[in-house]
């Protein structure tokens, strides 16, 4: 793999006076300098596309070549187009994007750290592992970036209540939080299978002011969840805003959602060339419905020389059918407003999902994600139940940290992958929130009832 | 000239409006599904709307999730939904038929293979809830090549721009969905209703069929002073609902239901046209 070290002479240096807005996503000033002065993005080079060094995707409709979208009954498609445009305003404004840097400075904790995880990459005796520290974010995972870009928008367009869907409960804390914080209304979405399987986090949200409305429709997971948010702002639409937790649904969604997670790959790269003064050779994330993987992949995807995996859920193995893994193993449909891979039968009705983590249980993913696959410029594989559990123990014993078991998916793949690397290479993981919230599951494999 | 643009025109000759009732195909059995067809058309039913069952009805409220969900459990796919239009076209070569439902299956089964299945089946046109014209181009032209019409929605939310979009090409009638919310929601507010349609008569040249809160005759008799057509849908759901464990009963019931809601519609034109002649 080719390496580039910070300050290649051989490539102009690009140094806008301003950071781009839209379609960059928001800059955050802790690590804006470190980010704008590194190398700039390859052209080129090898690869199954042509053409990585201009990415501007979506496009003006919302699409990712074929996927993505605005797939939604009429009532939604005036509503998304003033999101669209209160949107594109925040993005211009200078004093949005300041008011969103200080709270991801003094509210998220932000920048998160880059960690070295250096006796367990001993362990693994191959590459070297670096975790994006997304766990110690406020309210202990990735989403908050999401949500607190979200709520700033909703004050700005003047709502007064916010909605979300949850399947493991951490969007929806993270929905609650934000919406406590500026004194909003929140009702959050919920299967009522995940609520009965995260109960800490349906006591978290009530204690934040949320109301948690238990979804009894179809499977009663997130996916239910979703229709019934989706419901519910069709009803409400004149006071209400969707906070969506993934860079899933209708356009504007997967593009803002990910811009405001990008921020997450705009400081890892930068820390990256700083601690090691090169790009990582290889990127590793959780997929679910995408959004920290979308939020570390994106500010890589012009760096050519860095590989990007996305792991999904095989849940009980790909075989098995039991799985969550529609880019592994599922095919192109529309569900929830976009077009992206899905999990189906062979009539297009959206099949069950499982996954032992349940914020990876849902039949879609974001259809950038989707597009990515296609191009061949990210790899998706799929990790189960029971390797996802190894890698939980592996690292809470070698280095002293309790992963969310969605990102136990991603430590599990790097874990592989980091055996067919030199010690010299070195593996990004987003470690994209904490397991204190999956001690009730993991207890209760131990036949342990906390 | 379609089936459906032909019955539209048949009614303003008689200047009568249009009673639409939806049913979700297979609900609760797939054994009911025809005879409950023939017998809406027997009590006055001027088009059907047939549901096609989708696991995720993110437009629905609860009435029709769970006719979805009864249908589903049946095994009622796409291609059944076609077999029992087929099936009604035996013995009714007259009613139009519409197919109300989302994408996804559409997409499974192809656009190509879905046109020509359809035209094929007697269907006459269809409403894809989650397909907006932006999005659509593909699918509207295999469509059109077959002579099916394409109903949408309009909302209470649609620009004028966004009405004149759908003007473009929608034919058949284009549905005014009279609340902001789901399938079953809310109650009406006429006068708005009325200012509404009259906004999208002005933009396109199509019939009005105004929906979403008709439960009665009350309400049917409101809507049919000024729309082109009154569509119920949860109303008769909620009915089959109650009768799911007595399938044999569903065609009466529902039968003699809509005929309360003709008699009150056809009042309502009686009035208006006599008012008129005045």
């Amino acid at each position: 793999m080719a390496i580039h070290a910070d300050k290649n002479p051989n490539h102009p240096v690009e140094n806008p006076p301003n950071p781009p807005l839209l379609k960059g996503g928001f800059s955050s000033s802790p690590v804006e300098k470190d980010t704008s002065s590194s190398p700039p993005f390859e052209k080129g080079g090898q690869g199954g596309i042509s053409d990585f060094s201009n990415y501007t995707l979506p496009d003006e409709h919302g699409h990712f070549g074929v996927y993505g979208g605005m797939f939604v009954p009429e009532t939604l498609m005036h509503p998304l187009e003033e999101l669209r445009l209160a949107y594109a305003a925040c993005c211009a404004d200078p004093n949005f994007q300041a008011e969103l840097d200080a709270d991801l400075r003094d509210y998220v904790g932000r920048p998160s750290p880059l960690y070295h995880a250096e006796r367990w990459s001993r362990e693994l005796g191959g590459a070297q592992i670096y975790l994006k520290r997304e766990d110690l974010n406020h309210t202990g995972a990735h989403k908050v970036n999401n949500t607190v870009g979200q709520a700033l928008l909703a004050k700005r367009m003047g709502k007064t209540r916010i909605i979300a869907e949850t399947g493991a409960g951490q969007h929806g804390v993270a929905s609650a939080t934000v919406a406590a914080r500026l004194g909003l209304e929140c009702v959050v979405y919920m299967g009522e299978v995940d609520v009965a399987r995260q109960e800490a986090n349906v006591y978290r949200m009530r204690l934040l002011g949320a109301t948690v409305v238990p979804v009894k429709s179809g499977s009663r997971t997130l996916k239910d969840a979703l229709n019934e948010a989706m419901r519910d702002w069709v009803t409400n639409i004149d006071n209400t805003f969707y906070i969506i937790g993934t860079v899933a649904g209708p356009h504007p969604y997967p593009m803002l959602v990910r811009d405001f997670q990008a921020v997450i790959g705009r400081e890892a790269r930068a820390q990256m060339l700083e601690r090691t003064g090169r790009l990582p050779d290889a990127l590793v994330a959780c997929v679910g419905g995408g959004s920290n993987a979308i939020g570390l992949f994106y500010p890589f995807l012009n760096d050519r020389e860095v590989a990007i995996y996305g792991v999904e859920a095989a849940g009980d193995g790909i075989e098995t059918g039991h799985h969550a893994a529609p880019l592994t193993a599922g095919r192109p449909g529309v569900l929830h407003g976009n077009r992206t891979y899905l999990m189906e039968d062979a009539n297009g009705q959206i099949i069950e999902t499982h996954s032992i983590s349940a914020g990876l249980d849902y039949p879609g993913v974001g259809p950038e994600h989707a597009w990515l696959k296609d191009s061949g410029r990210a790899s998706y594989d799929a990790i189960t139940d029971a390797e996802a559990l190894a890698a939980f123990h592996h690292l809470t014993r070698t280095e002293g940290i309790i992963p969310a078991l969605e990102s136990s998916h991603a430590l599990a793949y790097a874990h592989k992958l980091a055996r067919t690397l030199r010690p010299d290479q070195n593996i990004l993981v987003n470690l994209s929130g904490r397991g204190d919230k999956d001690m009730h599951t993991v207890a209760s494999l131990d036949g342990l009832v906390l | 000239m379609s089936r459906i643009a032909q019955r539209f025109q048949q009614l303003q000759d008689s200047k009568r409006t249009a009673l639409i009732p939806f049913i979700t195909a297979g609900d609760p059995t797939p054994q009911i599904t025809v005879p409950l067809m023939q017998a809406m058309v027997s009590a006055g039913a001027d088009v059907i709307e047939l549901g096609v069952p989708f696991s995720d009805p993110m437009a629905d409220g609860p009435v029709i999730q769970r006719a979805t969900e009864r249908a589903l459990a049946q095994g009622v796919s796409l291609t059944a939904v076609l077999e029992m239009v087929r099936q009604f076209r035996e013995h009714d070569g007259t009613t139009p038929v519409v197919l109300m439902g989302y994408l996804n299956p559409i997409e499974v089964m192809g656009y190509a293979q879905f046109a020509q299945q359809a035209a094929a089946a007697g269907v006459d046109g269809a409403l894809i809830v989650d397909l907006p014209p932006e999005e659509g181009h593909d699918l509207i032209a295999l469509m059109k090549a077959q002579g099916l019409d394409l109903v949408y929605l309009l909302a209470p939310t649609s620009t004028a721009a966004r009405i004149k979009l759908i003007g473009d090409v929608a034919s058949g009638f284009v549905y005014y969905v009279s609340v902001k919310g789901v399938t079953g929601a809310g109650h009406l507010d006429t006068a708005a209703v009325a200012a509404q349609v009259g906004a999208i008569k002005s933009l396109i040249p199509l019939p009005v069929g105004v929906g979403f809160g008709i439960k009665d005759a009350e309400t049917a008799a409101k809507v049919a002073q000024v729309a082109d057509a009154v569509i119920v849908g949860s109303a008769i759901v909620s009915q089959i609902e109650t009768l799911a464990a007595t399938p044999e009963r569903i065609p009466d019931t529902i039968g003699n239901f809509l005929a309360e809601l003709r008699q009150a519609i056809d009042a309502v034109d009686c009035s208006v046209t006599s008012r008129a002649a005045e």
